[in-house]
């Protein structure tokens, strides 16, 4: 970990995501048109959906990096996986919580049950949430960051799962807006959309960057201060779930 | 500017749905500044973790340098 260095480029990440955010907001309320069967509340559509697509290739993003662990054993690759699924799942409760206030303007609910896009949403955001508390469970780091790495995967494969099932199912009460191979969607809105998506694309791989350059840095001063007092003087590290 | 920006902006037809729409963009933010405010605090805490370590190296170099000086008297 100590030459790679998160922070390479991170103030242009953060300007671009900035602005792509700023021209997001700008389109959804001054040019993106109302929706006629929802109105107004559409307007949340913007927000909530690039979140949740963003939450869950943040957790096949984590997947596919500790692929990088088991491969290599380098836990350099188990940090990177560890920040991609914290991300994903700050993302997906913003997704969440988005929704559920949608599903109260739109259909007087804060919840429904019944509905299959919802419910699955749930059922992988609390899949990711037991990640953490089963990291840790581990005092070993080496079997910490391996059985950790072995539920990414696994979780991560389970997404993509997910979301076929979702699709396959037939009860259809959330809004079919987007599909695999077509989106209903006007071209101003579709613009609009996709601007929209591409600012939170660039928010999390900024906030990534920026979490991953903290815990490197971080990681790199507990081991000068090992290097210089030595193992036994070094203030322990507190107990915590993140690699370092 | 940014005040000319927003009363130059056209009124936004808000309705019954607008504190939904207002809520929502609110947690968003409220989010990405909680996020902001524990990665400073956290950013904060190394800085002192830095200090403590430069403190802990010019001991170490005094100390050394001390060694030095004793042996050199002998």
């Amino acid at each position: 970990m100590p030459s790679t260095t998160y922070g390479k480029g991170l103030r242009g990440l953060a300007l671009a995501t900035l602005i792509t955010m700023t021209a997001a907001l700008v389109l959804v309320f001054f040019y993106a048109p109302l929706d006629q069967t929802q109105g107004f509340v559409q307007k949340i559509f913007y927000v909530h959906v690039p979140l949740a697509i963003i939450s869950l290739v943040g957790f096949v993003f984590g997947g596919v990096l500790a692929i990088g662990y088991l491969r290599t054993g380098d836990r350099k690759w188990d940090m990177r996986s560890y920040v991609a699924i914290h991300m994903g799942l700050i993302f997906g409760i913003g997704g969440l919580i988005t929704g559920s206030i949608w599903a109260k303007a739109s259909w007087g609910h804060w919840w429904v049950w019944n509905e299959p896009t919802l419910v699955s949403f749930l059922i992988v955001l609390l899949l990711f949430a037991t990640y953490q508390p089963l990291r840790f469970s581990i005092e070993d780091p080496e079997r910490q960051s391996r059985y950790a790495s072995v539920f990414a995967i696994v979780g991560g494969a389970f997404v993509p799962l997910n979301y076929i099932a979702v699709q396959a199912a037939t009860a259809y009460v959330h809004p079919r807006v987007l599909t695999l191979t077509s989106a209903n969607l006007p071209p101003s809105m579709g613009l609009t959309f996709v601007v929209s998506l591409l600012a939170f694309a660039l928010l999390y791989v900024t906030l990534w960057k920026y979490e991953m350059a903290a815990k490197n840095a971080r990681s790199q001063v507990r081991r000068l201060r090992r290097t210089l007092l030595g193992d036994d003087l070094a203030r322990p590290a507190g107990r915590s779930a993140a690699p370092l | 500017m940014s005040a000319v920006l927003v009363f130059a902006a056209p009124e936004l037809p808000l309705g019954t749905s607008g504190k939904y729409v207002a809520a929502a963009y609110i947690v968003v933010l409220a989010l990405i500044l909680a996020y902001v405010a524990i990665m400073a605090v956290r950013a904060q805490r190394l800085e002192r973790d830095l200090d403590e370590l430069r403190r802990d190296v010019e001991a170490a170099r005094a100390a050394q340098d001390a060694n030095r000086e004793t042996e050199s008297v002998l």
